[in-house]
């Protein structure tokens, strides 16, 4: 079996060994990149954990803060910020899912070409606004004339996330089968009703997921409140349309700006709170959308 | 297009004899059809229910089927074979104005349904599709439970009295109903495809349209779920008016009364376009074909 000049004819040559290295290194560079991800997330939760825990506590999650002038004072809790949060994230995402799947249904359904690529720079460009931009908008539009409140901020964030949801929702129909489409239409059942009755259902899952992307983005969205809802008291409420609505990151900011150590250990454990929130409403949006898979037994990513 | 003078005026006296035996007598008699036989049987005295005059369709600026007259007939399969590209898929789907979508897509000519033009304005392409139901190459189930890919559209056109009934009518028109009667709620992607093509079937037919246009239902089916499908088509037709559109020049001679042959021809300016080659009674398209192309195509050497 030994071959001319003592090389196996299918052995390793020269050039297939450097082949090999580079490959070798590319391979190497990319899983460490992707390791680098996961690591910095694990990080970050890490530490906010370690930092966080000592603060969490039953007390800390369903107490409002000690109010009035008792400042830099240990106990109480940030209730009122837990539910004034998920209220604004809730209303905006009344607010901006509609219009945002409305638009995305143009796109996709209704639109030309020409209408179709001012329409989508426009939401790039929104997408890209720096936040803080869209809270001085929000402040001049509401804020000035009616002063700070909930619905403002709800607004603010709306207009945050409403190019989020759109482009996902709008990427999501895309991947519905025109086939569907046209097994619709051949059935004599209108434009409306197709894209009511099947393209969006079609749909719903990664509307879901665009759903859920927007909702940690505006649960977290912090420039925003600075200027539409952060004068707030330290009593729940849930009226938005009356004054400023307590809300986690803004506690988070003005918690960790004060100059008590206590405050200092509440700004870590709101922070817990509000990753744990984001995470849950995660996965839960996770386990909603697969079960909606396994039930339809359609993948409409796998599909093309 | 010279050369296809003499083709449409043979075709028309074909048309008028039909003409003449719709006159004198009435229903619809199965037509025997053995490959081979000498005798070609006689044309279909049926009522028309497309008529198809000089029809041409365009995408743009350009011609995609040139000078079309055709008659389709009421409870008779039509096939139309011809080779890819030469406009059969185009004219099947011109005859439920499933094209409308298609940007830059246009017709001249007529196509009249009953007698009245399906691209006149005033026509509601909606309800024409309602009419001329339509199978698609791809099975194209919704991803919904069996039951609602057959009860959504009757739910939504207001055919809402005995849905059970309803479904249950059309899964058996389809030759599904023993096979999926005991899942009827559970999803139509878990349906082999032959399995959903008929469901396909049974949900073009819930909506009980007069004509039931097949384009190329069968080329995505392995050998027995086509064989299944064909053999249902037989039974479609004592109620439907029946198109297929199909590459495979068997499964026309198998179900197909009458047909249709199509080929892409020059219109002496280099552009190439489709057209009706000839008409004809299936066994003598395939045997006696008039035409020297038909008969190129259908033993197999095209040319």
């Amino acid at each position: 079996m030994a071959a001319i000049g003592g090389r196996h004819p299918l052995g390793t040559s020269a050039a297939l060994h450097r082949r090999r290295r580079i490959d070798r290194l590319m391979r190497g560079s990319a899983t460490a990149a992707a390791i680098l991800a996961v690591a910095i997330l694990g990080i970050m939760i890490g530490t906010v954990v370690v930092n966080g825990a000592s603060e969490l506590s039953i007390a800390f999650l369903i107490k409002d803060p000690p109010g009035g002038s008792l400042v830099g004072v240990a106990g109480g809790g940030i209730a009122n910020a837990i539910v004034g949060s998920a209220l604004l994230v809730v209303v905006a995402t009344a607010i901006a899912l509609p219009v945002g799947v409305l638009i995305a249904v143009y796109l996709t359904e209704f639109s030309t070409p020409r209408t179709a690529r001012p329409i989508r720079m426009a939401l790039d460009l929104l997408n890209g606004l720096p936040t803080i931009v869209t809270g001085i908008f929000v402040f001049g539009l509401l804020v000035a004339s009616h002063g700070q409140s909930g619905i403002a901020a709800s607004v603010a964030l709306a207009v945050v996330i409403l190019p989020l949801i759109t482009r996902t929702t709008q990427e999501i129909l895309l991947l519905v089968p025109k086939e569907l489409r046209d097994a619709a239409h051949a059935l004599g059942v209108s434009r409306w009703r197709t894209i009511a009755g099947v393209v969006l259902p079609g749909a719903l899952g990664g509307i879901l997921t665009g759903v859920v992307l927007a909702v940690a983005r505006a649960a977290g969205e912090t420039a925003p409140l600075l200027l539409t809802d952060s004068i707030f008291s330290a009593r729940t409420s849930i009226n938005v349309f009356g004054a400023a609505i307590p809300n986690i990151p803004i506690d988070i900011f003005s918690y960790s700006e004060s100059p008590f150590p206590a405050e200092h250990a509440k700004a870590w454990g709101a922070a817990l709170v509000l990753i744990a929130m984001i995470l849950l409403g995660n996965l839960t949006a996770r386990a909603m959308l697969s079960r909606q898979r396994r039930r339809l037994g359609w993948m409409p990513t796998s599909q093309r | 297009m010279d050369a296809n003078e003499p083709e449409v005026e043979r075709r028309d006296d074909v048309m008028a004899s039909n003409r003449l035996q719709v006159d004198s007598s009435s229903g619809a008699p199965a037509v025997p059809l053995v490959i081979g036989a000498k005798e070609s049987a006689p044309a279909p005295p049926t009522e028309v229910v497309f008529e198809l005059l000089d029809l041409n369709v365009y995408y743009g600026e350009t011609l995609a089927v040139r000078g079309v007259n055709l008659k389709i007939h009421k409870n008779v399969i039509t096939a139309m074979i011809g080779p890819s590209g030469c406009g059969k898929s185009t004219i099947v789907r011109t005859l439920n104005r499933m094209n409308d979508s298609v940007s830059g897509f246009r017709v001249s000519g007529e196509v009249n349904y009953h007698g009245h033009s399906i691209y006149a304005s005033g026509v509601d392409p909606v309800e024409v599709r309602r009419r001329i139901g339509m199978v698609f190459q791809r099975p194209n189930p919704f991803p919904k439970s069996i039951y609602d890919n057959i009860a959504w559209a009757p739910r939504i056109l207001g055919l809402k009295r005995d849905l059970d009934a309803r479904v249950e009518q059309a899964l058996r028109g389809a030759a599904l109903w023993d096979e999926v009667k005991d899942r009827l709620r559970s999803s139509a992607l878990g349906l082999s495809g032959g399995q959903q093509q008929r469901l396909c079937i049974a949900r073009a037919i819930a909506i009980e349209p007069e004509v039931l246009l097949l384009d190329e239902p069968a080329s995505a089916l392995d050998p027995i779920s086509t064989a299944s499908i064909e053999d249902l088509m037989q039974d479609l037709k004592q109620t439907y008016t029946i198109v297929i559109v199909t590459h495979n020049m068997q499964q026309a001679a198998r179900v197909a009364e009458r047909t249709a042959f199509f080929s892409l021809d020059d219109a002496g300016d280099g552009k190439r376009a489709g057209v009706l080659v000839e008409y004809d009674e299936t066994a003598t398209l395939f045997t006696r074909p008039a035409d020297e192309r038909t008969r190129g195509y259908v033993t197999g050497r095209f040319g």
